[in-house]
């Protein structure tokens, strides 16, 4: 990816979500939004970054596409630790260590 | 003229906003080091953070970059990513709708998960506070935070380029996302919602340009909003 199709992509991001951040502060005022606008918005995030990081675990890049039980591993362990810690700095580092563990062994 | 600085106010936001410090710096620090291994100028990789200040969407942008997705899709999947904003934006109207033209763009610059947060809690709880008082807290909880994203962000950066490739970081965005899914399953709908992301993600994979996820999106986000519906229908017809 070239450099200057990257700072389009960092700008219209920037414009983006201040847009998203701005639209009901600044331009909606005390307008009520619909209830199920709402509620779909409050799932936005775990239904995109499961959707995202799914293939990425199954068929990994470094691999050329062949699922690897040592990334298979690290992702429960991160997955698991960060559903019971609540803790996104812990999941990272269990996740790192069984990775480096993984591949030295398996 | 109407004060809108309330110094123990101010004061009150830094003290809240501090511990954050600890989730925050090691995130950007982290988003440097992998923006940079996956190719980003030092400038660049500051300006994701200066410009955009949402470290899930700046992840999103840059896997989907690194896969090579065109401009349109790494934009609108970031974006999607980062429609939960719209969402704090809204619930914070009541509150600051009544700042002036800029202050108010400055909130809406400065609203991200953690200040939101602390925003709606504290507003909740104290309910007397004036609207100057408001944004004092405001201010204070990302007085802190802010600085701390762009510095740990340059770090991360200017470390990412001594780091030699192939360290395994093709992996270090996948469990950087699978770590901040962990904490977001707080529910049967979050559960779901997920599940349903995945499968769909990986039925889906074959389509171009990575619409696969956008179909797992909005998958998603029926399944969440559905279940939700179908718990609070069962729980008020007990």
């Amino acid at each position: 990816m070239n450099e200057a199709t990257t700072w389009i992509i960092i700008i219209c991001m920037g414009i983006g979500s201040f847009g998203l951040r701005y639209v009901f502060l600044g331009i909606i005022g005390n307008r009520q939004m619909p209830e199920w606008v709402l509620r779909h918005l409050r799932y936005t995030a775990v239904a995109v970054l499961p959707g995202l990081v799914a293939p990425l675990v199954i068929w990994p890049s470094a691999t050329g596409g062949q699922p690897d039980p040592a990334r298979m591993a690290a992702a429960a362990a991160t997955l698991v630790t960060g559903y019971v810690t609540k803790n996104i700095l812990w999941a990272i580092l269990v996740g790192a260590l069984t990775l480096f563990g993984g591949l030295q062994t398996l | 003229m109407t004060s809108y600085f309330d110094r123990t106010e101010f004061l009150r936001g830094v003290r809240h906003g501090l511990p954050f410090l600890l989730v925050v710096g090691p995130f950007a620090l982290l988003f440097g080091v992998v923006a940079t291994e996956a190719g980003l100028p030092v400038v660049q990789t500051l300006a994701f953070s200066v410009v955009v200040i949402a470290g899930a969407a700046q992840f999103t942008a840059l896997q989907l970059m690194a896969e090579n997705a065109p401009t349109v899709v790494v934009i609108a999947s970031a974006l999607t990513v980062n429609l939960r904003m719209a969402m704090y934006s809204a619930s914070l109207t009541p509150h600051f709708g009544a700042l002036p033209f800029w202050r108010r763009a400055f909130v809406a610059y400065g609203l991200v998960d953690q200040s939101y947060a602390l925003a709606i809690i504290e507003f909740e709880k104290r309910s007397e506070m004036s609207l100057g008082q408001k944004f004092s807290y405001f201010l204070g909880s990302i007085t802190p935070v802010f600085p701390a994203w762009y510095a740990a962000t340059l770090v991360g950066a200017l470390v990412g380029q001594a780091i030699p490739p192939s360290f395994a970081l093709d992996f270090a965005v996948p469990i950087t996302f699978l770590a901040m899914i962990g904490p977001m399953l707080r529910t049967k709908a979050h559960v779901l919602a997920a599940v349903v992301s995945v499968i769909t993600a990986l039925i889906f994979a074959f389509l171009p340009w990575n619409l696969g996820l956008m179909v797992a999106a909005a998958a998603g986000m029926i399944t969440g909003a559905e279940v939700e519906r179908q718990t609070e229908k069962a729980r008020d017809s007990k």
